[in-house]
């Protein structure tokens, strides 16, 4: 992986593999699970962070212990579509702390959005007062989380 | 269960995943001492579940990401549990979430081309059980990526 087109071998997926689930394991303790020395694992985990492959850190947290017990995925229709109204709603949209996560998308729906509310109470303050005066904005589906479960993916 | 001082070290922490732990405590206004203890004892409580690893998948070759939203056939019990059990089989599936709404299910699923996708989608994705319905949404573009919670 010494440029942007080389591929990751099975050592290297191994270790991503051990690494996704939790990013504090240290290079020492990898090694002694894939039989392999402490600085081999290190020079690694370095080549795999230069080359972006490890991008960082996730922190999983109790969202609802910490007083945000709603997680609600809507998808946003724009009513009119025009270079300067993606722009527009794009720039709105991003400014709304209660919003994690803009993402456009193509097919029945031109946005995604995961938004974080304390209860259903919040949620609907947050869509009447921030995402309905978003400019633009057309149809919009709302969807209540109730679980969430993250894969490791192709490794 | 978390008072102000650990709302303020999760807040800066979410704000920036990626902060050492001398720049957190010092964000926080905490000692690195009492930032370790409290970080344990958070992950103790479980108020902080894990510390994943984010893999920028586009840097392994995926290029494509694919929203799909299912609606499953509710007149069959077994629905979700069948249909989850049998998505977990599928490598290329990075999240699943269920929901209360017009959608019942949620996939995120990688694939490295349209080919590979279709692949996927053919042998994987068509076969899952229970599906009465089902749409997908193609990734463009991330426009907002965080963790950071208003706390």
């Amino acid at each position: 992986m010494s440029d942007r087109t080389a591929t990751p071998d099975a050592t290297d997926l191994a270790i991503l593999k051990l690494l996704a689930s939790d990013a504090t394991r240290s290079a020492a303790d990898i090694g002694r699970e894939l039989q392999m020395t402490q600085p081999a694992i290190w020079r690694r985990i370095k080549r795999l962070s230069d080359a972006g492959v490890i991008a960082g850190r996730r922190i999983s947290v109790d969202q609802t212990a910490l007083g945000f017990g709603v997680t609600v995925f809507l998808g946003i229709r724009l009513a009119a579509k025009g270079r300067t109204s993606l722009e527009e709603f794009e720039r709105a949209v991003t400014a709304i702390p209660e919003v994690q996560t803009v993402q456009h998308v193509l097919g029945q729906f031109d946005y995604r959005l995961r938004i974080n509310a304390r209860d259903i109470a919040d949620f609907e303050r947050i869509l009447r007062r921030r995402i309905m005066t978003l400019p633009g904005v057309g149809q919009v589906e709302a969807n209540v989380m109730l679980s969430e479960e993250r894969r490791p993916g192709p490794l | 269960m978390s008072d102000a001082t650990d709302r303020r070290i999760l807040r800066q922490l979410l704000a920036d995943p990626d902060v050492s732990n001398a720049d957190l405590a010092e964000r926080a206004g905490v000692t690195s001492a009492s930032l370790w203890r409290r970080l344990d004892r958070m992950r103790e409580a479980g108020v902080i579940q894990a510390i994943e690893t984010r893999i920028d998948w586009r840097k392994l070759g995926y290029e494509v990401e694919v929203s799909l939203r299912f609606t499953l056939d509710k007149t069959e019990p077994r629905a979700f549990d069948d249909f989850i059990a049998a998505a977990r089989l599928v490598p290329e599936v990075t999240e699943i979430q269920t929901f209360l709404g017009s959608v019942d299910l949620r996939l995120s699923v990688i694939a490295r081309d349209m080919a590979h996708w279709q692949q996927i989608y053919r042998e994987s994705i068509l076969t899952l059980p229970h599906v009465a319905d089902s749409d997908a949404l193609m990734l463009v573009s991330n426009i907002k990526n965080v963790q950071a919670l208003p706390l």
